[in-house]
């Protein structure tokens, strides 16, 4: 089997080429394919791909975030019925909110070409889980591209619009957190944009009533055939040749492992996990001794090459959680006497220090937490920077499950009737806006006792501070309707609303007090800028006057950084000290200081 | 042959969310490529919240394949904080360099008594590597006149130890200074070159 198109990959790396992540190299082969649509909610590690498209002309793209996973892919679904190319960009768990619509456009195929950019999160270095993206494709009968670099994203993205539009059907390219955020060289092409195509008047192709289901399911089937038989010819398809003893078969960001640790093996890379190139596998497998395959996360490719009665080993050796490295395959080779054991390196037994990922100095979060803490409550969290309050010291969230999930929850707690203590759904503006007004609405209508603490930071603050519907502005930073979050909760009904100062610490736990007792769906809004984004938010500053600190720590308790012990002592106790280019004047620790200790830098 | 163990240089850049890790990485990466080799920039840890753990690896030579660099094959380990250089200095090959900034960050779970510091890391760190830099790099920017310098005076100490012309690095970091903060772009260069004479003072390989 030739493959010129491997050979020329390898002379790109000699010439001078731009270093793009995988999410911006994403992006250039979605603008190189002529895409005119591009909506995606933020994620990590997805959130780069609408970001680095909003670098493009406005004339040429219509990039824009929307309010969730299923409205962005409703919007690029809307824009290839229209007849144009459209992208929906969305992390591995954002596709479970998109899913209603991923699996009924499925039956519809397209227009213009639809591609969604999924980024999965093996070893959930910022996600709730590790879901392996493969099974929805499969699912779905969407045919997955698995870039393993840059190139590749860049290369597969712009042909997964010609495939989309040759088989008519949605192609999701599949990336994970190491692709979407490794920089490396990527030679770029130009834009060159299909002609527009008129809607197509076609009852039984765009609307999903069941008798036209029923109808298109079979083609859906016979889509699968054709892209199967598409990838056994297909160049993406790559087989290196080497030793015969055994061979590996592997897909995506595994691969450049198993070139470092095996450079000399047989080696199927699969461009697509799914539909399987089944007659390609056959061969391969024939051609060596043994089969191993290394797929990051589920057995996928094992599964299916098991099925077709052809004896590999996988997870016997490789792990089905967690993110892959050399390391991981080297192991797993080793454990299948395929290589030498990995060497010690060092005689090492130090235990790391404890650093988890804080809330920031000022951090408008805090004070709400805090109060919560105070009043004991019963709190189920959701998605945002505010989930690190189930950690000490803030230490007063309960639970969290996913995007919007908060209010849902608690109604539920109420509804179970065994809780004594408040119920509290605690929701940040984005998640709210993302997911948590049909819950709202559930509430009232289910007339529960809950209070929801709306945590207004006025940006979408855990992805890196982007833009949504209640900020005023969009994506490209122009201005925008700005929703109005206490219009909404009195439209749903809400008869108890209050909007307090983030960091008036006082007012808030007078609040949320006032709001448990209420019989009902109370709602505090907590109103304070993130201090990172639009705007990094800085002093002026606060210190401690050391003679008045008794050393008490109250102050430690906002688990804020730029509060630490100082040298100074107090009844055998450190006093504090506050780094005063950290701080940026919240006023917290002033307010909970007992002896008034804490006061503005003098200017 | 294209075995990237072999034909690498591997490094990492370490510290803590908001001290310039990736910033730092990216420089790197970016010079790298302008000495015309292969590179790959990725992060292990800390990409998504501030204050927790981060750890790039950036690997540049003929052909990078795997962007994370195997276990215990770093060439180069840049710490811009002790305890963080403790946390990765056994990901060196032996043999291999560690320049660290002596300067703690205390977090808050030690701040609030939940969890303890680590007892002199940099003697626990020369313990385990063959070569030790470690240089007081805030001390060194807060003499220039602003503390936030620490990483160009951390890049700086590495620069010589690049296996290609050290200006680049100086240049890749200009570059940056250039686009967001050009009122800092001269004292970043000085920030730069006082950790290239920092390194110099304690010798090629200090111990």
């Amino acid at each position: 089997m030739s493959r010129p198109e491997a050979a020329q990959a390898d002379e790109r790396t000699e010439v001078r080429a731009r270093p793009l992540t995988g999410n911006e190299a994403i992006a250039r082969g979605a603008w190189e394919a002529g895409v005119k649509v591009a909506s995606a909610y933020p994620g990590t590690p997805s959130t780069e791909i609408l970001e680095s498209l909003a670098g493009y002309d406005a004339a040429e793209i219509n990039a824009e975030w929307s309010t969730n996973e299923k409205v962005a892919t409703d919007v690029a679904i809307g824009a290839s019925f229209q007849g144009v190319r459209a992208l929906a960009a969305m992390k591995h768990v954002g596709l479970n909110v998109a899913a209603d619509s991923v699996m009924s456009q499925t039956y519809i195929g397209v227009n213009g070409g639809l591609v969604i950019a999924v980024c999965d999160d093996p070893g959930i270095h910022s996600s709730q889980n590790e879901q392996d993206t493969r099974l929805f494709c499969r699912l779905a009968n969407i045919p997955v591209l698995e870039p393993a670099d840059a190139q590749e994203a860049l290369d597969f993205t712009r042909l997964a619009y010609e495939l989309s539009e040759e088989f008519d059907t949605a192609v999701i390219v599949r990336a994970t957190t190491r692709l979407s955020h490794t920089r490396s060289p990527v030679v770029i092409g130009t834009r060159t944009v299909p002609e527009d195509k008129p809607f197509i008047e076609d009852p039984n192709k765009n609307v999903t009533l069941p008798a036209v289901a029923r109808a298109r399911h079979p083609l859906v089937i016979e889509r699968e055939e054709k892209l199967r038989a598409y990838f056994e010819q297909s160049p993406l398809t790559r087989w290196d040749r080497g030793d015969g003893s055994f061979g590996i078969i592997t897909n995506g960001t595994s691969y450049p492992y198993v070139k470092e640790v095996a450079p000399g093996a047989s080696v199927l890379k699969l461009a697509a996990s799914y539909p399987l190139a089944e007659k390609t596998v056959r061969e391969f497998c024939d051609s060596v001794d043994r089969v191993l395959v290394v797929e990051e996360l589920e057995p996928f490719i094992e599964a299916a090459v098991l099925a077709l009665g052809i004896k590999v080993e996988g997870k016997a050796f490789f792990p089905r959680v967690g993110e892959f490295s050399p390391e991981v395959v080297r192991a797993g080779l080793a454990k299948a006497g395929l290589a030498e054991a990995p060497s010690a390196t060092h005689e090492w037994n130090v235990r790391p220090i404890m650093r988890p990922p804080v809330l920031c100095a000022g951090c408008p979060h805090t004070g709400g937490y805090m109060a919560l803490r105070a009043l004991d409550a019963r709190v189920a969290g959701d998605i945002g920077c505010y989930t690190l309050a189930a950690v000490e010291p803030l230490r007063s969230i309960d639970t969290n499950v996913c995007m919007g999930a908060s209010i849902g929850n608690a109604v539920g707690m109420a509804k179970a009737g065994t809780e004594t203590k408040p119920i509290v759904a605690t929701i940040g503006d984005s998640t709210f806006l993302h997911s948590g007004i049909p819950p709202l609405i559930d509430a009232v209508y289910s007339n529960v006792d809950i209070t929801v603490l709306i945590l207004d930071n006025k940006i979408t603050a855990m992805t890196g501070g982007q833009d949504h519907p209640g900020t005023g502005r969009n994506l490209r930073g122009e201005e925008a309707h700005q929703v109005d979050f206490e219009q909404i909760c009195q439209a749903v009904g809400v008869k108890w609303l209050r909007k307090v100062d983030s960091y008036d610490l006082g007012g808030l736990y007078q609040t949320m007090r006032e709001a448990a007792q209420y019989k009902g769906v109370a709602v505090v809004i907590s109103d304070r800028p993130c201090v990172l984004d639009p705007v990094k938010i800085r002093g002026p500053a606060l210190t401690v006057q050391a003679a008045g600190c008794v050393a008490c720590q109250a102050c430690m308790n906002l688990g804020c950084p730029a509060i630490t012990w100082s040298e100074g002592m107090y009844d055998g106790h450190h006093k504090v000290k506050i780094d005063e280019v950290a701080c940026i004047g919240c006023t917290l620790c002033a307010q909970v200081c007992p002896s008034d200790c804490i006061q503005p830098v003098e200017q | 042959m294209s075995d990237g163990r072999t034909n690498c240089t591997n490094v990492m850049v370490v510290g803590i969310g908001g001290q310039g890790v990736m910033t730092a990485a990216e420089a790197l990466a970016q010079a790298a490529l302008a000495a015309g080799h292969d590179a790959k920039k990725t992060e292990v840890a800390g990409m998504a919240q501030r204050g927790g753990v981060v750890a790039s690896h950036v690997r540049f030579g003929r052909r990078v394949l795997s962007p994370a660099i195997p276990a215990g094959e770093t060439d180069l380990l840049l710490a811009f904080e002790p305890a963080e250089g403790l946390r990765w200095c056994g990901q060196l090959r032996p043999g291999g360099l560690a320049i660290v900034n002596t300067r703690p960050v205390v977090p808050p779970v030690v701040s609030a008594g939940i969890h303890a510091y680590p007892e002199d890391p940099i003697a626990q760190i020369r313990a385990v590597v063959a070569r030790l830099h470690a240089i007081d790099a805030v001390a060194i920017a807060e003499g220039l006149g602003n503390g936030r310098l620490a990483n160009s005076v951390m890049l700086g100490a590495f620069a010589p130890h690049l296996p290609f012309d050290p200006g680049l690095l100086a240049a890749a970091m200009a570059e940056r200074f250039r686009h967001r903060r050009p009122d800092l772009a001269d004292l970043n260069a000085a920030a730069f070159q006082a950790g290239r004479e920092a390194v110099a003072e304690l010798g090629a390989d200090a111990a």
